[in-house]
């Protein structure tokens, strides 16, 4: 029998690992009230403060709104507050009424209209309470491992990451899919070198074609603007840690995926399905927007692999971490959850799957994750830039 | 674990590997039996980083996982700690294209 969990069902059938109130900025402008709002409402409440400004160019302002929609529609949030200074091109009404499709309860806020910071606060930690109570006392229900969608994240990668934390996430993925789960790794630039390997695995020509023009499309940014791809990739950490080629890092981080077909490919933020299998998703190296990409396409929970030491958390999904390195392990063993280093002393990628796969479980039961104890919240929104408008004209769509 | 442990401090990903990972911190000098022969490392090699386990020319690919992964970028003996300094990476090259013209790297 497939493996269970408890969740909080919301009314459009997904279901939640947390019951969050979020508290949703619409610009930058609105991020400080926004973190305010939270902190001062209580535990419960978690904001996505981000730096987007507010008048953005079309392609920019569209992928902005799809972020901030996803995060509201994800189901770990029981409801939902949107914060706007006024002035924004992304108009929080808009914003609220596309989260409100989910049937959750969906509240905004003017800073302007209130009367400046001080009464926009005031009357944001009312409404932020208000939506508690509507909310706050949902019960767990039994659900199904089919119905978790999981995303994949690595940072702070090194030789170790290849070797053993990404293949044990990878083997936790390949369980989840065969339960009829989702699961879900990102970051283009990082298919360079290894895209042939994905395309093989492939689950028609339609998902191959987009996931080849998807990798070009990364690739041809660095030919545009005349530069090695080196500068970046692998980093300077990664360069310490092992990793000599981006060819080199691709082939470790694709491991984290697992064995399993390639199902689908989808863009930046844009919606994962539930019970689709393994389904890739554009995003860039810069692994806080790319959670944060996954976050609001859909996924409730976040393993994240590092070799060298992460930090990082999400506001609305608990994030995992994974590490194979036996110091890392022993140094920052506060921030990490699993420990896949044991498979460089012998113990067998199967049985670390096996962990990290209970601990995926545990999770979505309400455990709490080292990042979540800590309250480590990094959000961030990827923008679209400039050379890139140009590029997306010609390349492909999402 | 994926792969096979040389003489209990370096993996090997696949048969088809030129290179192998260091799991200790190797310093030069140290023996490491690969099947049946045994390679003495040129150079100090980290944990997490690759030592040649064959003569690479300049221009040859280096292999691991069964990969191409990059191309010697210097003549690199067996032994020979293998990294940025003598492997470049033939992918993303926007400025090896303006170098040649255009043509795809």
């Amino acid at each position: 029998m497939p493996p269970t969990f408890t969740g909080f069902r919301r009314d459009d059938g997904r279901v939640g690992v947390r019951n969050h109130v979020a508290v949703v900025p619409t610009s930058v402008a609105a991020s400080g009230v926004a973190s305010r709002v939270a902190s001062e409402a209580g535990a419960w409440a978690r904001a996505t403060p981000h730096q987007m400004g507010t008048t953005q160019p079309a392609e920019t302002r569209e992928q902005t709104e799809r972020v901030l929609v996803g995060v509201g529609r994800n189901p770990n949030v029981g409801a939902a507050l949107v914060v706007e200074l006024g002035t924004e091109d992304v108009d929080a009404d808009a914003i609220a009424d596309r989260i409100a499709g989910t049937g959750k309860p969906v509240e905004t806020l003017s800073i302007r209209e209130c009367g400046g910071t001080r009464a926009a606060l005031r009357a944001g930690v009312e409404t932020a309470a208000d939506l508690e109570d509507a909310v706050g006392d949902a019960r767990r229900e039994e659900a199904d491992a089919s119905e978790l969608v999981f995303g994949v994240e690595c940072g702070g990668s090194d030789a170790t990451s290849g070797i053993a934390a990404n293949p044990a996430v990878g083997n936790a993925c390949d369980r989840l899919v065969e339960d009829g789960g989702t699961a879900c790794f990102s970051e283009t630039p990082e298919f360079i070198g290894a895209e042939h390997i994905l395309a093989d695995r492939a689950a028609d020509d339609e998902v191959r074609e987009r996931l080849l023009a998807f990798v070009e499309r990364r690739e041809n940014l660095a030919r545009m603007m005349g530069v090695d791809i080196r500068g970046a990739q692998p980093s300077p950490g990664n360069q310490e840690g092992g990793l000599t080629t981006i060819e080199e890092k691709s082939l470790g981080a694709i491991a984290k995926g697992g064995t399993t077909p390639v199902n689908g490919i989808v863009g930046y933020a844009h919606d994962l399905p539930v019970g689709g299998g393994l389904v890739l998703m554009d995003t860039p190296g810069y692994d806080v927007e790319s959670v944060v990409g996954k976050v609001a396409g859909g996924a409730q929970v976040i393993a994240f692999t590092t070799g060298r030491g992460s930090t990082t958390g999400n506001p609305i999904a608990p994030v995992i971490k994974v590490t194979g390195n036996p110091k890392t392990w022993a140094k920052m063993s506060n921030n990490m959850d699993v420990n896949a280093s044991t498979v460089i002393g012998g113990e067998s990628l199967s049985a670390v799957g096996e962990r990290t796969y209970e601990k995926l479980l545990s999770v979505a039961d309400g455990e709490p994750t080292e990042a979540e104890r800590r309250r480590l919240e990094e959000f961030a929104i990827n923008e679209i830039q400039p050379n890139e408008i140009a590029e997306l004209g010609t390349g492909v769509r999402p | 674990m994926k792969g096979e442990v040389l003489d209990d401090v370096a993996l090997l990903m696949t048969t088809d590997d030129v290179v192998a990972t260091a799991i200790d911190d190797l310093e030069a000098g140290r023996e490491v039996d690969v099947g049946d022969r045994t390679l003495v490392l040129g150079e100090d090699v980290e944990f997490g980083h690759k030592f040649a386990l064959v003569d690479l020319a300049t221009g040859e690919d280096v292999v691991k996982y069964g990969e191409v992964i990059g191309r010697a970028s210097e003549p690199i003996a067996a032994g020979d700690w293998v990294h940025v300094h003598n492997c470049e990476s033939t992918r993303g090259r926007g400025d090896l294209e303006i170098a040649e013209g255009g043509e795809s790297a």
